[in-house]
């Protein structure tokens, strides 16, 4: 490597502007917006500096509500996903004719729209016509308000994005499994060891890494939920606001009430939650 | 005992192919009730008791929903702000790799972290001030808005520095000794020799470009200058019960990505494969 010179700063600058712009700046200007009390995006004046947006935040119910929703959202979406994507990714590792094409299906949801496919999944949650309803009616259970009831709006929710996100963890899993040695597998068919007992001290093990970087990335994912809400309820949060996530309610309270205070508390929030996570999948991962 | 076994292994790969077919099917599921639905008539679709299949399909349902709303204006704006987003991308994310991986400047390492440690930001915070910055720069409603917020991705850069560090130092110094300049060494030995890596990229970015949604519906209010998603969207709430057309508008804008997907994949499954593996 040559003496150190200030050219690669040429290198950088196009990368640099966009990024000191775009999200150096946002992100300082986020933090002071969200301590601004009544503040004016147009004259960038503010009544004074203080908690107050904080205090507002989690006194509104709607956030709240946003922040309860988000975590159920999150707590039955992952580990839902990494399971079956688990059972999924052993069986396509399995010796198994038409992997490739398997493996061409498995991963589509991954590439589609959320917002196109989003507006076919509420076509299928249709109370009337849609094919879920079909499909249970065979089974003689009657029609379910899908979309139109509030209890039924986190699961319609929690279904879909089950359906998108398995998609990923299949893939990283089947990578990770693909590593493991085959000697391993060989050894404990010589020793004819029970089937259970070679996935949980063979295959588990050997794709932990894999595992945790799942749980980690769904868990950011899925804490940033909005596509998915927005699409199913054609831009509303359900009904009666049933399905309200956090990055829905910033973007209602910035978009449509032009709180830009409010909505910075709310995304520091976010930040916070997301910095949390970061910091235990690093910590996981220097473990390694 | 051999007998029990032989019985028990045909239950399993039974077992097996059963639930990966089933698998398949559940995720299949909305791409073949979207093309079903798009080629229903209106009665077929609100049907009492519902009708699974159409008797003859209504290939006119595509045309029909196709000048409904202004997709191929739609289009050409997605494609546009698709285009430059991703030579935008690709420019910034080539240029940066090169600095991180060949030259040496103050504050390398400090930057390189700085860089990194962005991707911790969820977007979603950065979209408040972003939107008063592209109202500010009197932006609104063009297709600067949509691609220069975007035009750097240090996911991207990350990625494209591992893979130029691999290039060995020996035909950069041979390249000095042939008095190259820097700039051609990277456009004619870098690029070339990371031609696949940088395939991956831009297919990845120009997936994400087609399908983003927030962003562009924030900085557009004009319909001339909607991208499909959001002129999907707003199809949706105009063409209320036809949901005939709704599928079929759905499947027009997924298809080209599933098609480059299908020729694709494996660019776009190493890519993704990747992200996972070295980070």
């Amino acid at each position: 490597m040559e003496k150190k010179s200030m050219k690669g700063y040429i290198y950088l600058m196009p990368a640099l502007i966009v990024i000191l712009l775009f999200t150096a700046y946002p992100l300082i200007r986020a933090f002071l917006m969200s301590f601004y009390e009544d503040y004016n995006m147009i004259s960038g004046e503010y009544s004074r500096i203080g908690l107050g947006n904080y205090k507002d935040l989690f006194g509104d119910k709607d956030f709240t509500k946003a922040l309860r929703n988000t975590s159920i959202y999150v707590v039955f979406v992952v580990p839902c996903s990494i399971a079956l994507s688990l059972l999924i990714a052993v069986l396509l590792n399995s010796n198994i004719k038409c992997q490739g094409l398997f493996q061409t299906i498995f991963f589509l949801p991954y590439v589609t729209s959320v917002i196109a496919i989003g507006l076919v999944w509420s076509w299928i949650f249709n109370s009337n016509y849609g094919l879920l309803n079909i499909i249970l009616s065979w089974f003689g259970i009657d029609k379910v308000q899908w979309l139109n009831k509030p209890k039924y709006a986190l699961p319609s929710l929690i279904i879909f994005s089950v359906w998108k996100s398995m998609a990923f963890d299949i893939l990283i899993f089947l990578a990770g499994l693909q590593t493991i040695p085959k000697d391993l597998y060989n050894a404990s068919r010589v020793d004819s060891t029970p089937r259970w007992r070679v996935f949980w001290k063979i295959t588990v093990p050997g794709i932990a890494p894999m595992i945790s970087y799942a749980f980690i990335m769904g868990f950011i994912s899925a804490f940033k939920v909005y596509n998915e809400v927005f699409s199913l309820w054609g831009g509303k949060a359900g009904p009666a606001n049933s399905a309200i996530t956090v990055v829905y309610y910033i973007y209602d309270k910035f978009y449509n009430s032009h709180n830009y205070g409010l909505a910075s508390a709310a995304a520091v929030i976010l930040f916070l939650i997301i910095l949390v996570l970061t910091i235990v999948q690093r910590m996981m991962g220097r473990k390694k | 005992m051999s007998k029990k076994r032989k019985i028990m292994n045909i239950i399993a790969t039974v077992l097996k192919y059963a639930i990966l077919i089933l698998g398949a099917l559940f995720t299949l599921m909305p791409f073949l009730w979207m093309i079903i639905s798009s080629l229903k008539t209106p009665a077929e679709i609100t049907a009492i008791p519902p009708k699974l299949l159409p008797s003859v399909p209504q290939w006119s349902n595509y045309a029909e929903a196709w000048k409904a709303a202004p997709f191929p204006r739609y289009f050409l704006n997605t494609i546009i702000v698709t285009i430059f987003s991703t030579i935008g991308v690709l420019a910034t994310a080539i240029l940066s790799a090169f600095a991180f991986s060949r030259l040496n400047f103050p504050g390398k390492k400090l930057v390189f972290s700085l860089f990194l440690a962005t991707l911790m930001i969820p977007g979603e915070m950065l979209i408040i001030t972003n939107f008063i910055t592209i109202t500010k720069l009197k932006w609104i409603d063009t297709y600067q808005a949509m691609i220069v917020p975007y035009m750097s991705n240090v996911f991207y850069i990350y990625l494209l520095t591992q893979f130029f560090s691999q290039v060995p130092d020996s035909l950069y110094l041979a390249a000095k000794v042939d008095k190259c300049s820097d700039f051609k060494f990277m456009m004619k030995i870098m690029v070339p020799m990371n031609k696949s890596a940088i395939t991956t990229i831009a297919i990845l970015n120009i997936i994400g470009c087609w399908n983003s949604f927030l962003w562009p519906l924030l900085v557009t209010n004009d319909r001339n200058m909607r991208v499909i998603s959001n002129g999907l969207v707003r199809f949706q709430t105009e063409a209320g019960s036809d949901y005939q057309l709704i599928m079929a508008a759905s499947t027009i804008m997924v298809m080209p990505i599933i098609i480059v997907y299908l020729f694709l994949r494996k660019y776009i499954i190493e890519g993704v494969t990747q992200s996972g593996l070295k980070s």
